[in-house]
This record gives structure tokens, sequence and C-alpha cells, in this order.
């Protein structure tokens, strides 16, 4: 865990609020002056994680920067669902650009700042740029190399829920192996996505030894606004990277987005860790260890390893991906085990 | 229209776009009846006093608590807690501690002077109670707050009946118990004590009683057929037990014989120990069909008092009893072996079970007893109009936990009754069970363990075996509440809502959906930790 946890208040910070905490030691979101950057009405999906980790995060970030915050938002779902010409769900200023350009229109806006502020803008006004694994792991992919490369004073957040959602979940680059999408069919000797292809960002983000990277995912709210509290601290490009269940591409049930955001971490499908210029500085332990299937099975683009045959191999495979994460990220707590 | 190139629409919000028509099922906030509550038998909202308690206030807890029961310090002693028996963390790790946070209000009350509540009106009515132990004088302190009078008479010297006489000052210290029952004297309760009432009806003609609660108990000692030789000493457990209250302590003897397997004979027996004495008790089946709780058998043989399994007394001589052996049938009744064994006996203590005096109860016409107890209707009443009865003296399981909780009934019916209504109990919620909760969100937070008076001084002294909690750990204790069932505020149903449509109406009111934008996908009822958010289909 990133942050300092309350040891022990009945919920200690495991609930968004506890009303045994004072005010200034709960969330944003347990907050009644909350900014809800993303209102009611929007498009989403029931249960849609997407539209969830987006307003955790932009609300933290407008908390962060004192709501002096501008946003660029990469085509995606997100945009798709919050903004049908002419409405908006928006409640911050936000910027629509093209699909793979947010960051390099966000490093535009973090220039007009400084120039702004070069010549006597007081205010000091944070950019943050969002969007999909699609926009960010495929096509902004080289936008968004190079506003790191830059270093451009910018909060680049991607939510990632593994594939292209609202065109009818087709395969991205973060597409976990062995998931059924409408690219990678159940079918065939080896079904759903390949292994040993796609990336993750986070690893590439930090290749390039910007001030901040982080993961998170929307099953822990604390976590998840300290760490955009922290990359508000920092100075140059960040990069945050947080996991979004999709209750429509994965084949979920609505109500299950935040508990398979637990389990993805709680199996080490997907490591929760922050890194300051390029080196590993934290990982979030996993509380309660369990087996991949408890992850996949709730799934239905999993669906095709447990059928009456449960192709054990896959599962392996998977299970060996997880214990990777768990060694290579630290996720479990050598002296709590 | 001034607008921008190919700019035709002004630029709107989404919330004119009501996606609360997309749902088919919608969330409503429920509260569930917490499972200690539901096993209270003398209805106490345990959840809803420990709430108070976790944020520090033990004062309001206090006030919370006495509203169903006046008497904490003794039940933070004495009540078997079959409440943590039924507590959902103890399917997490360990039940929650309620019976030694409810010592710890009842002992800071006491400390701290807190007063009970006292009536806001008189009624103009007088009621009546016969016995002063904790069914009466419980009764007594609902009827004070309901505003009627209350006149006690008690046939003993002092308050407490069972409390005081049966239980052992090693489990309840006499200082405790006292402070509790002057605390409903206190109220206005007029107590008279040693004054028996030989006839209900004419005791209540001449003091002009609009009603009467009987809570006479049960202290007549069973008896058993025991041949036994010309000098040979046989007691009953109640009268040694309640000689212990006066100056003239039983004289016992070195080797005591205590015959039965109920409470009452450990006791006997342990108090026998503490008195000098090497106490045995001869029972006649095995320790897993012992009446008597497990763990009080457990810390009578850690205080070296020693059990006869499987035995009963055939004979008592003048320093000996010969014992047969008993073995169980397929129906697990004992049955006699023909195996005897002699024991150095210098008195048998017979802890056999109890009798109601039902003397006062003679000629009363329409009431109907029988085995040994007088029958009651659901509102406690019985069959004399006005007359209410509850405690050990009517048909239930007997102790002071129950009797304190008819004693809150019967208050409730009486008061009904004088007001010529008939009580009705709320309907009650559904349970909370352990299969409604989420239990990720509770941290992790073993049990904090009471603790126990070095065994030495057990053996020899009467000094209170269970120590208390301290501030601390009574709250540790407290926060370790799961508050199944019902809304703490965590806030988590307002967090998760990937819609905004759970309105947080401040602290202390909880929160509202919204169904003009609740697309009803079940996220909050799916993160709730203690089960307070249910589904239900929608009318479409």
């Amino acid at each position: 865990m990133s942050f300092q946890p309350v040891k022990f208040y009945q919920t200690g910070t495991f609930t968004v609020g506890n009303r045994l905490l004072v005010p200034e030691e709960r969330s944003v979101q347990a907050n009644m002056e909350r900014t809800n950057s993303l209102n009611s009405g929007h498009r989403a999906c029931q249960g849609c994680g997407e539209a969830l980790g987006a307003r955790y995060a932009i609300d933290a970030a407008m908390h962060a920067t004192n709501n002096q915050l501008i946003a660029a938002n990469a085509t995606g779902c997100l945009e798709v669902f919050s903004t049908p010409y002419p409405e908006t769900s928006w409640q911050i200023p936000w910027m629509h650009s093209l699909f793979g350009n947010a960051p390099a229109v966000a490093t535009g806006i973090a220039a007009a700042i400084k120039v702004k502020r070069q010549k006597g803008m007081k205010d000091d006004v944070r950019v943050v740029a969002q969007g999909g694994d699609g926009g960010t792991t495929d096509i902004g992919f080289g936008c968004l190399s190079g506003m790191f490369e830059r270093n451009d004073d910018v909060l680049y957040i991607c939510y990632d829920n593994g594939g292209y959602m609202n065109t009818g979940v087709q395969r991205s680059s973060a597409t976990p192996p062995a998931a059924r999408t409408a690219t990678t069919m159940p079918v065939g000797q080896q079904p759903g996505n390949v292994f040993g292809q796609g990336k993750f960002m986070p690893a590439i983000a930090m290749a390039h030894e910007i001030p901040y990277v982080a993961t998170a995912t929307v099953a822990d709210l604390r976590d998840l606004e300290h760490k955009v509290r922290k990359a508000m601290t920092f100075r140059g490009a960040r990069y945050i990277h947080i996991l979004v269940p999709c209750p429509l591409g994965w084949g979920s049930a609505s109500q299950d987005t935040i508990k398979l955001s637990r389990l993805a971490k709680e199996t080490g499908m997907f490591p929760v860790f922050e890194a300051e210029y390029g080196e590993l500085t934290n990982s979030s332990k996993i509380r309660r260890l369990l087996p991949v299937e408890e992850y996949l099975k709730p799934q239905k683009r999993f669906a095709h390893l447990f059928g009456k045959s449960p192709a054990v191999g896959t599962i392996v495979r998977l299970q060996a991906l997880a214990d990777k994460n768990i060694r290579r990220y630290q996720m479990l707590d050598k002296e709590a085990n | 229209m001034n607008k921008p190139f190919a700019i035709t629409l002004n630029p709107g919000s989404s919330l004119a776009n009501h996606t609360g028509s997309w749902r088919t099922e919608r969330p409503v906030y429920v509260d569930r009846l917490p499972p200690c509550n539901s096993q209270c038998p003398a209805g106490e909202d345990i959840q809803g006093w420990l709430f108070h308690a976790e944020s520090g206030n033990y004062e309001k807890a206090w006030q919370h608590l006495t509203k169903d029961n006046p008497f904490p310090a003794i039940m933070g002693r004495v009540c078997y807690h079959s409440c943590e028996g039924a507590c959902n963390r103890g399917n997490l790790d360990a039940p929650v501690g309620i019976n030694s946070v409810e010592r710890f209000l009842g002992d800071e009350a006491i400390k701290r002077g807190w007063k009970l509540v006292e009536p806001a009106t008189e009624s103009g009515k007088h009621v009546l109670i016969v016995g002063a132990g904790p069914s009466g004088m419980s009764a007594a302190y609902h009827l004070r707050r309901f505003g009627h009078r209350v006149t006690v008479y008690e046939a003993g010297p002092m308050l407490g009946g069972m409390m005081r006489f049966g239980i052992p000052k090693y489990r309840l210290p006499r200082d405790v118990l006292d402070a509790e029952m002057q605390r409903v004297v206190e109220m206005g309760v007029n107590v008279v004590v040693n004054t028996k009432v030989d006839n209900i009806l004419e005791t209540m003609a001449a003091g002009g009683f609009d009603a009467a609660f009987l809570a006479v108990g049960a202290h007549i000692a069973k008896r058993a057929y025991i041949p036994s030789g010309e000098v040979s000493k046989i007691v009953d457990a109640v009268s040694v037990l309640r000689s212990m209250e006066g100056e003239d302590k039983p004289m016992l003897g070195r080797r005591v014989i205590v015959y039965g397997g109920g409470n009452t004979a450990i006791d006997v027996a342990r108090t026998a120990k503490r008195m000098g004495a090497e106490p045995i008790i001869v029972y006649r089946r095995t320790r897993d069909k012992m009446p008597a709780h497990d763990f009080e058998i457990e810390e009578a043989m850690q205080e070296g008092v020693m059990i006869r399994w499987l035995s009963t007394i055939k004979k008592a001589g003048d320093t000996e009893i010969t014992i047969e052996k008993m073995e169980l049938d397929a129906s697990g009744f004992p049955q006699p072996t023909g195996e005897f064994e002699t024991l150095e006996a210098d008195s048998v203590v017979l802890a056999l079970g109890q009798d109601v005096d039902l003397s006062l109860l003679e000629g009363v016409p329409g009431l109907e007893l029988s085995d040994g107890v007088v029958q009651v209707d659901a509102n406690m009443m019985t069959g004399r109009a006005g007359v209410f009865a509850g405690g050990d003296m009517v048909p239930a399981d007997r102790n002071i936990t129950i009797a304190v909780g008819h004693g809150k009934k019967a208050a409730r019916n009486i008061d009904a009754w004088l007001r010529g209504t008939t009580y009705v109990a709320p309907p009650k919620h559904q349970v909370a069970t352990f299969d409604k909760l989420n239990t990720w969100y509770y941290a992790d937070a073993p049990k904090t363990v009471r603790p126990m008076l070095d065994i030495i001084r057990r053996q020899s002294t009467f000094d209170e075996v269970q120590g208390g909690l301290d501030e601390s750990t009574a709250l540790f204790e407290a926060r370790r509440c799961l508050s199944c069932g019902n809304c703490f505020e965590c806030d988590n149903c307002y967090g998760v809502c990937p819609d905004n449509a759970v309105i947080k109406l401040g602290p202390g009111k909880r929160f509202e959906f919204n169904y003009d934008y609740c697309k009803g996908c079940g996220m909050c009822v799916a993160e709730c930790p203690c089960g307070a958010i249910n589904m239900v289909p929608e009318d479409i």
C-alpha cells in the first residue's frame, strides 16, 4: 500500500469513508462537496469501471490542484459515453481530440500555460490527459512516448479495460492472453488472445525514467487517490495506469466490477505499484492470495477455459504470468507470510 | 443565433439524460436485524449501543443500552451472552466481545454516577411487583419509565433475588449489584423488603393496585430420596448459597459432595472450594450432557473442583457415600450398572433444580398452574386480568437475562393494559446473515481477552474471577462490530456508484438513491460491507 493505512478503526481505510476518522483523513470521494467531475446522465454501461475510475481520478486531481485543472481526452469509450454532442457529463475544463493525439494536445496545453505564466498569470493550472488502453498503448503510443521523452508537465491517466470496447470489443495490445474478444475468437487449438504478445505500458513508462509511474485499480480507492495526489507533487511527465473492468467486454456481471478489480490484484494478475525515475518504490501487498481461477471464472471472456474439459495448460500459463508479477513487483509481504 | 462556425446547438449537460430508465432492478436501503439483537433474551439493541461506544461516546452508549436493560454491569458479569454465539464475526475471526463491552459500560456508569432517565409524566396508576429479583426490578424500572407508580414487595432482607442469593460473589461482586439496584430505586420505585405476599388478591385490594407483576422466582430446592445415616449431613445448594450472604457461613466440612450438573452445582462447588473444602461433583451423565455452561465447568476444574461423571448417589453414610456407576443407553439416558464405589464425604449438597413457591396464588380464580409454574399468555398475563408474571415462575428457560427480558416485556404489556389497549410489538426485520456481508472491508482485528484472576486467589478468596476491559481495549472491542444489516455510514455506496446516483445526506442521516440516474448495476449492493442495501425488481 502506498499510503499510511489506518490500522484499526473498524473498517480502517478499506471503505470509501469511515465515520470514526476525522474528515481530513477520509477520501475525496467520501466528501459531500466532491467535484463529481463526471456527472450523472452519462451513457456508460451499467457497472462501468471506467466511468468510476475516471471520476475517482479526476476528482482527486481536482482536489489536489485546488480545482485548477484542464483535461485532454482521447477518443474512446470515456469520450463517447460522456460527451455526445451537444451534451457533456464533464464538470471541468475538458477538451476532446483525436484517438491518438491526446498526449500531444496535453503537451500543447501545458506549453500554453507555461507561456501565460511567464506573461504574468498567477494561477498554477495543471494538465491531465486521459484515454483508454487502445488510445494509449496502441494508437497514441508514439505521442505518449514523445510526451514522456520531452518530460512535459502532464499527468497521463490510462483507463485499461483490455480492449476496444465501444466499437465492439476488439483486441488491443493490453488485452490479456487467452481472453476472448471479437478479433480473438474462442476457437482453434489455442483459443483466445495469444500468449507472448501485447505490452504492459507502466513498464514502458518506467523505461522512460519519467518522475512518476503508478498503477491502481478501482477496488482500492484510497490507494488510487493517494497516487493521483502524489503525482501532482511532481513536475514533468507522469503516468498512472488504472485497471477498470468492463462488464460488456469482459462478460462479467455489472455488480462485480469492483470485485474483479480486487481479484485482479489478489491473484497477481494485475500488479499495483509505484515507481519514481524508473525505479520501483512501492508495491501494494496481496492481502488474501488467491489462484487465478478466482479472477478468470466470473468473466465470460475466459469461459472457454472452463468448459467440460478445462484448459488446464492455459490456466497454468496464466498462473505463471501472475506468479511473475508477484515476484517482479514484490506483491507479497515477506514479513507477513 | 450567434454561434461559431459549424456549431448549431448550445452545449448542454448530460443531466438531461435520465439513465434511470435503463433499470430493471432497483437498490433500496434496508435495515436488517443483527443476529446479536435477535438472540438477546433481554431484547437489547446491542448493535445500537456498540455504535455509540465505537465513537467513544460511552455515556450515550450506556443510555441506549439501558433503554432495554437497566443492569449492564450485572449482565456484563453473569449473562451467558448467547449474542456472542450468534455474532457473524465468529465466522471471520472471533465474535465481538459484547459481554465485556457491556460490563465496561456498566462499570463506567457506576464510576461516573450516570443516572437513568426519569419519567416525563406520571400516569397516576399504581403497579405492584412481587419479588425484587432480576425480573421484578427490570419490570419496576420499565414501569417507572412509563410513568407508573411502582411498589415492590420483597420477601428477603435485600434487593436482587437470585442475583444475590444464588450467584456467588466471585462472579458478581455485591457493590456492583447494590449500585445497579439502587439506581432503579432512585427513579422513585418504592421497595418494601422482608414482606412476603401471602395472597396476591388481598394485597392488591388492600394497596389499591391497578395491576401486578409477579416474579417470585424459584428457590425451593428439589429433593431426591437418598437413604442416609443418622448424622449424615445433607443440605441443598440454594440454602448453602443463600447462607453465604449472612453472618453464619455454612459448615460443610472438608470433603463436600455436590450432587447435580447445573450451573448451581458448579457455583456451590466453587464456593466450597473457596472455603477450603475439596468439593467433588457427582453427576449422572457425561460432560457434554451437563446442563452447566462449559466455560463454568472449565473454570471450576481449573480451580481444582473434581467431577465424577456417570455416577449417582445410592446411599449417604456418616462419613462416606456410596455411588453407583452409570452408563448411557442408546437414547442417551443413564442406566445403572450395578458397580458401586464409596467416597469419603463430610456433607452432601443437593443441586437438583428448584421449584416455585406458588402459595401466593392460592384461591385466585382463572389461573392455570401446571408443571409447577404459572401459565401466562403471549402478553405475560396470567389467567387473571391485570395479574402478570415472569422470570423463573413462568414456563421458560431460567436465567437472569431471560428474567430481565420478561420484566421488560411484562412492563410494556402492563402499560398497554393500563391504558386499555394491547401492546403490539413492532414487526421484526429479516435477520442479517453472514452471507449478506462483504467482509473484505473490515480490518483484521482479533478478539480482546479479559484478564483472569490468578488461580491461587481463585481457590482461596471470593475476589472476582474475571476482570474487565480498560478504555482502550473496550473501544477496540466495540469497533470490531460489523454493524450487520444496518448502515454505519462507511460511504461505500456513495463512492462506488459509477453514476453519482447516491446522495449523501450528511452525518447521521445516511444516504438516498437518485433513481433518475441509477442504472441498477448493483455495485452498491455488492460493495456494502454490512448488507444494508437490497436489490428489488422494477415493475416493468
